[in-house]
C-alpha cells in the first residue's frame, strides 16, 4: 500500500508536467483532471480495503532521498489510512467536478500544472514517517496551494490573500520544525519511530505541543491563526477551494493528531484543556464571522473555521480523557472528531462546488446580488440543500451524527478527576451547541438568500443550470452525506482502527442493534438517523397523499399576500445583511464591536442618507496588527546593521558564536 | 410486540390530543380574561376547514415551499410520538434521546425558516430571521437543561429518565428546579407563546412565526398549524416526562396503561391551565428583549449544572 501511494504520487507529479507541457488546453484538462480522478479513486479504494481489513500498519519503507543521514521514511498506519481515504475520496469527486468546471477556467495553465502536485503533496504528508519528509511534503503542499491561490493573480485582493497565506504558511512550518526538533531531542533521530521512543520532560513536551498547535493549527484555521484562511481559500478556483477547505485543513488536523496523540508520549490534561478551549472559541467566532459575510466562498471558508473548531473540541476532549486514564471514554470524542472531519470534507466540498457552479452561472459571489436560483438551477439547488442541511448539523444528515457523538462525550465528563475540567467541559459543550445553532442560522441565510426568493440582479435572473458532470459529482457528495447520516455505523467502523491505535480503545458495543448508534457503555442514549429519515420521508409522503386524497387538492397561483402590500421590486425582500441583523446585534456587538452609523440629512438637504456598518476582527486587532507594526519597527531599527564596517560585522559574528557555544554548554550540562 | 402496539397507539394519541390541548388553552385563556371563548373542539374544525380549502401559492413559490409543510409536520409528529406520555414502552424509543429530539425539532424549524424566505417577501424574511435568532440562544439553554438532567438521572434517554424519577432516585433538588424554570422558558419561546411571540396577532412588527408562515393557505397551512399544536404537546409532554413522570405506565399491564393514559391527560390539562395563566398575566416583550429572556434561561440552566456539580463534590 505504501509503495502504491508513492507510485500514485509520482504519477500525479508526472501529470503536473503533462499539464504544463500539453499543447492544447482542452486535452490537458481531460488528462490532468481525469488522471487525478483515477489516481485518487484508486488510492481511496485501496485505503478502504486496507481499513476494512483491520488497518494494520505497513512496514516502514525507506527511500534514499533527502539528507543522507536521515533518508525518507514512509509508513501507513490506521490513522494515515483513514486520512488517505478521506483525502482521496473528496479529491476523486472534486477532480470529476473539475472536468466540467475546468472548461470555464480563464487561465488553465496557471491551475493545471499545480493541481496534481498539490494532491500528491497532501498524500505524501499522510504517508511520511520522519520529520524531514513530513516537512518537505508539507511545504510542497503549501507552495502548490499558494500557486493555485495566485491563479487569478490580476485581482489585487487575490495577491494580498496569497501574500498573507505565504507568510502564515512559512510561520506555521517554522513552528512545526521546532516542534519536531524538540520531539527528536538533541541526539536527533528524526524518524517518527525514534521520536516515539524518546522520552521528554513534561516542560519540553508541553512546549512541543504548543508549537505543534501553532504550526498545524495555523494551517487548519484555529483562532487566532485563522486570518489567512478566509482570504486564501476563496481566492483559488472553486474546485481548489473545495480541496483547501474540505481536505487540506484535515491534513493539518492529521499533523496535529500525529504529534499530540502519537509522537509526544503520555499526555498531560492541560494539553487537552488548551486544545478544547481554542477549539470552542474557534467554533463560535468562525461561525459568527460566517453569519455576517456576504461573499459565498468567504462565508464557506469561515464556516470551515467553525468546523475545525468543532474537531479540535473533540480532540481536546479525547486528550483529557486519555490523560486522566479513562481510555474507554477517550475513544468516543476521538471518533467523533475524526468522523466530523470526514463529514466536513464531504459537505464542505459539496458546498464549495455548488458555490463554484453558482458563481460561474451568475458571474458573482455576492449573495446580495443573487436569489431565486432554485428555479433556474434546480439540480444544483437540490444538492446544495442537502449540503446546507448537513452542515447545519441537523438530523437525519451526517453533520448531526458527529456533533451528537461529541455531545454524548461531553456528558461523560463528570467522571473526570480534575475539578477545573468538570467546569470547562460543559461550557465547551454549550459553545458547541451555540456554534451549531448559529450554523443553522447561517445556512438558512445562505440558502434562503442565494437559492430562494426573487433574483436580486439581472445576472441572477438569467442564470442557467450547470454541466451534467458537475451535477453528478455534487450528487455523489450529497449521497455520501445521506449515507453517513442515516447509517453511520459502517463509517465509524472505518475510524475504529485509528482510535484503537491512538487512544487504545474503540466504541463499546451498545447492544442496540445495527439500526441504532449507542456510543456510551451502560447508558441507553441512542440515535438512529435511518428511522428519522424514514419517518421524515415516509410520514411526510403518507400525510401528503392522504391530504390530497381526502382533502381538497386544487391549487391556485396568485400574487403573494405580504400583509396587503406585495411589492414587485426584489429589493423589498430581506437581504443577507438584514437577515443577520438581529444576530449581529445580539452577538456581534460583543465579539466584533459591530457598530451601525446612520447619517441622515436634515429636511431640505439634498445629500443622500448613508448607513455604515463597522466591525473589527479581534484577531487582527490584538494579534496581527501589533505583530506587523513590530516587524516594521524592528526592520527599521535593524536596518542600521546593514551599513556596518567589516570589522564590526566580524566582531558581531564572534559574539554570536560565543553566546551560542555558552548556550549549548548550559543545555548540555 | 407490546412496545410496537403502544408505539402505534402513542403515534395516534398525540395526533388526536394535540388540537385538544391547544383548544383547551384557548378556552382557559378566554375564561381568564372574562370571555366565553371558542368551543373546546374548535381547533379540529379549523384544521378540517383548512384541509377543504383551496391552496393559494405565489407565482414564484418553489417545490420547497410546497414540501416544507408536510416535512415539518412529519418531523414534529415523530418528536411528539417519541416523548413518553402515557407509557414509557415505545418501540421507537431508541431512535432519539433528548438531544436528538431537540435536533429533530431544529430540523423542522430549519425547513420552515427556509420556506419563509421562498416567496421573497419582506415578512417571510423578518419571521425567519427572528426565529433563527431565538433558536440560537434557546438551543444552548436546552443543552444545559439536558446536561443537568443527565447528571441527575445518568442518561439522556427519556424512558430511562422517567424510570429513574419514578423509582424515587431524586429528592428535591435545587439544580432540577432551576432546570425546570429554564426548560419552561425555552418551551414558551419555542412555541411562540406570549411574552415571546403572539400567534393571534396580525400586527406586522410583532409577528415572528406568524410572519414566517404568512404566505401559506389551505392544506399547507393546516399542516403547519397541526405541527404547531403537536410541538406544544411535545414540549408539555417532555416537561411532564422529566419532572413529573408519576403515573406513566412502565409495564404492559392494561390497568397501568389506562392509569397512565388518564394521568397523562390530567398532566396535559394542568400544563394547559398553567400556560394560560402565564400568558394572560404577562405582556408581550420587544424582540430584542427575547434574547435577554432566553439568555436568562441559559444562565439559570448553567447555574443549575454548577450547583449539581458542586453538590456532588468537585474533588
Amino acid at each position: 500500500m505504501t509503495a502504491d501511494l508513492l507510485v500514485a504520487a509520482a504519477a500525479l507529479l508526472v501529470l503536473g508536467f503533462a499539464g504544463a507541457l500539453w499543447p492544447r488546453p482542452d486535452g490537458a484538462q481531460i488528462v490532468v483532471y481525469g488522471g487525478s480522478a483515477i489516481a485518487a479513486a484508486a488510492l481511496a479504494g485501496q485505503a478502504l480495503l486496507a481499513l476494512l481489513g483491520g488497518g494494520a500498519a505497513t512496514p516502514v519503507l525507506t527511500l534514499p532521498l533527502g539528507l543522507p543521514w536521515v533518508q525518507a521514511h514512509f509508513r501507513l498506519d490506521a490513522l494515515s489510512l483513514f486520512f488517505v481515504l478521506l483525502l482521496n475520496l473528496a479529491a476523486a469527486l472534486v477532480s470529476l467536478y473539475a472536468l466540467g468546471y475546468g472548461r470555464h477556467e480563464e487561465a488553465p495553465h496557471r491551475v493545471l500544472p499545480f493541481y496534481p502536485v498539490y494532491l500528491a503533496a497532501m498524500n505524501l504528508v499522510l504517508a511520511a514517517a520522519d520529520a524531514f519528509s513530513f516537512l518537505v511534503s508539507w511545504e510542497c503542499m503549501s507552495v502548490a496551494s499558494w500557486l493555485l491561490v495566485l491563479a487569478q493573480h490580476r485581482e489585487a485582493a487575490n495577491r494580498h490573500a496569497a501574500f498573507v497565506y505565504l507568510a502564515m504558511a512559512g510561520f506555521g512550518t517554522m513552528a512545526l520544525l521546532f516542534a519536531f526538533g524538540l520531539l527528536a531531542g538533541a541526539q536527533g533521530d528524526y524518524s517518527f519511530a525514534g521520536m516515539r521512543t524518546h522520552d521528554l520532560t513534561p516542560v519540553l513536551a508541553g512546549a512541543a505541543i504548543v508549537l505543534a498547535l501553532i504550526g498545524a493549527g495555523s494551517k487548519a484555521g484555529l483562532v487566532p491563526l485563522h486570518v489567512w484562511l478566509p482570504l486564501a481559500h476563496p481566492a483559488a478556483p472553486s474546485h481548489v477551494s473545495a480541496l483547501m477547505s474540505g481536505v487540506m485543513t484535515k491534513v493539518a488536523i492529521y499533523g496535529l493528531v500525529r504529534i499530540v496523540f502519537d509522537l509526544a508520549g503520555p499526555p498531560q490534561w492541560w494539553w487537552g484543556a488548551l486544545i478544547m478551549t481554542v477549539g470552542a472559541v474557534t467554533a463560535v467566532l468562525g461561525i459568527l464571522h460566517a453569519l455576517l459575510e456576504r461573499d459565498i466562498k468567504t462565508l464557506l471558508a469561515y464556516s470551515t473555521i467553525k468546523n475545525v473548531g468543532v474537531i479540535a473540541i473533540g480532540l481536546g476532549l479525547a486528550l483529557v480523557f486519555r490523560a486522566s486514564g479513562i481510555g474507554d471514554f477517550a475513544a468516543l470524542p476521538f471518533i467523533a472528531a475524526l468522523f466530523h472531519a470526514l463529514n466536513h470534507s464531504l459537505f464542505k466540498s459539496l458546498l464549495f462546488c455548488a458555490a463554484g457552479a453558482v458563481a460561474h452561472a451568475t458571474g458573482t459571489r455576492d449573495i446580495e446580488r443573487l436569489g431565486g436560483l432554485i428555479h433556474r438551477m434546480p439540480r444544483t439547488a437540490f444538492v446544495a440543500l442537502v449540503g446546507c442541511f448537513a452542515i447545519a448539523g441537523l438530523p437525519p444528515l451526517n453533520g448531526f451524527v458527529s456533533e451528537w457523538l461529541m455531545l454524548q462525550s461531553v456528558f461523560t465528563s463528570p467522571s473526570l478527576p480534575q475539578p477545573l475540567l468538570k467546569l470547562i467541559v460543559p461550557v465547551a459543550g454549550v459553545m458547541l451547541v451555540l456554534a451549531a445553532a448559529l450554523a443553522a442560522a447561517c445556512f438558512v441565510r445562505l440558502y434562503g438568500i442565494v437559492f430562494l426568493g426573487r433574483p436580486r440582479s439581472p445576472d441572477a435572473a438569467a442564470a442557467g443550470e450547470t454541466d451534467a458532470v458537475m451535477i453528478w459529482s455534487m450528487a455523489a457528495f450529497a449521497a455520501l452525506c445521506l449515507v453517513c447520516g442515516a447509517l453511520p455505523a459502517p463509517a465509524i467502523g472505518l475510524i475504529e482502527p485509528a482510535a484503537r491505535a491512538m487512544v487504545g480503545a474503540g466504541l463499546p458495543d451498545g447492544g442496540a442493534g445495527w439500526l441504532y448508534l449507542a456510543p456510551v457503555a451502560g447508558k441507553p442514549s441512542s440515535y438512529s438517523g435511518a428511522v428519522v429519515l424514514l419517518a421524515m420521508i415516509g410520514f411526510g409522503l403518507a400525510v401528503a397523499l392522504l391530504v390530497h386524497r381526502l382533502g381538497w387538492r386544487s391549487l391556485r397561483r396568485a400574487p403573494p399576500w405580504d400583509c396587503g402590500f406585495p411589492s414587485t421590486d426584489p429589493t423589498t425582500q430581506y437581504s443577507g445583511s438584514s437577515f443577520a441583523q438581529p444576530l449581529r446585534r445580539v452577538f456581534g456587538t460583543v465579539a466584533f464591536r459591530a457598530a451601525e452609523t446612520v447619517d441622515m440629512p436634515d429636511p431640505g438637504e439634498t445629500r443622500p442618507a448613508r448607513f455604515a456598518l463597522s466591525l473589527w476582527d479581534p484577531a487582527w486587532r490584538f494579534v496581527f496588527n501589533p505583530c506587523a507594526r513590530f516587524v516594521v519597527w524592528a526592520a527599521e531599527h535593524l536596518n542600521a546593521l546593514q551599513f556596518m564596517t567589516i570589522r564590526r560585522h566580524l566582531s558581531f559574528m564572534f559574539a554570536t558564536l560565543i553566546a551560542l557555544l555558552l548556550a549549548v554548554a548550559a543545555v548540555a550540562r | 410486540m407490546n412496545a410496537v402496539a403502544t408505539q402505534l397507539a402513542q403515534i395516534a394519541l398525540v395526533l388526536a390530543l394535540a388540537p385538544l390541548l391547544t383548544g383547551f388553552v384557548r378556552v382557559v385563556k378566554a375564561r381568564l380574561v372574562g370571555r366565553r371563548g371558542p368551543p373546546l373542539f374548535q381547533p379540529y374544525r379549523d384544521l378540517a376547514r383548512l384541509l377543504r380549502k383551496e391552496a393559494v401559492l405565489a407565482p414564484n413559490a418553489s417545490w420547497l415551499f410546497r414540501a416544507a409543510p408536510y416535512l415539518v409536520f412529519a418531523l414534529t409528529w415523530l418528536t411528539a410520538a417519541l416523548v413518553p406520555g402515557a407509557t414509557a414502552m415505545l418501540a421507537l424509543g431508541p431512535t432519539a434521546d433528548l438531544i436528538a429530539l431537540i435536533a429533530i425539532l431544529a430540523s423542522a424549524r430549519f425547513l420552515l425558516a427556509l420556506a419563509g424566505m421562498d416567496v421573497g417577501t419582506a415578512f417571510g424574511g423578518i419571521g425567519s430571521s427572528r426565529e433563527v435568532m431565538f433558536a440560537a440562544i434557546a438551543e444552548p439553554a436546552m443543552l444545559m437543561v439536558t446536561f443537568t438532567v443527565a447528571l441527575v438521572a445518568g442518561s439522556t434517554a427519556l424512558p430511562e429518565i422517567a424510570r429513574f424519577v419514578i423509582g424515587g432516585g431524586v429528592g428535591l433538588e435545587v439544580s432540577l428546579a432551576l432546570a425546570l424554570i429554564a426548560l419552561v422558558m425555552v418551551a414558551v419561546a419555542e412555541n411562540g407563546c406570549i411574552p415571546v411571540d403572539n400567534p393571534a396577532t396580525h400586527l406586522e412588527l410583532t409577528m415572528v412565526r406568524e410572519a414566517m408562515v404568512l404566505e401559506y393557505s389551505g392544506r399547507h397551512l393546516a399542516m403547519i398549524e397541526a405541527a404547531a399544536m403537536l410541538r406544544l404537546l411535545a414540549h408539555a409532554a417532555l416537561i411532564a416526562c422529566i419532572f413529573a413522570p408519576w403515573g406513566m405506565a412502565l409495564s404492559a399491564d392494561p390497568a397501568a396503561l389506562i392509569w397512565g393514559l388518564a394521568s397523562f391527560v390530567g398532566k396535559m390539562a394542568v400544563a394547559g391551565v398553567a400556560l394560560a395563566v402565564f400568558e394572560t398575566s404577562i405582556a408581550k416583550m420587544r424582540v430584542f428583549r427575547v434574547a435577554e429572556f432566553l439568555g436568562g434561561a441559559l444562565m439559570l440552566a448553567l447555574i443549575g449544572t454548577v450547583v449539581r456539580l458542586m453538590s456532588e463534590g468537585l474533588g
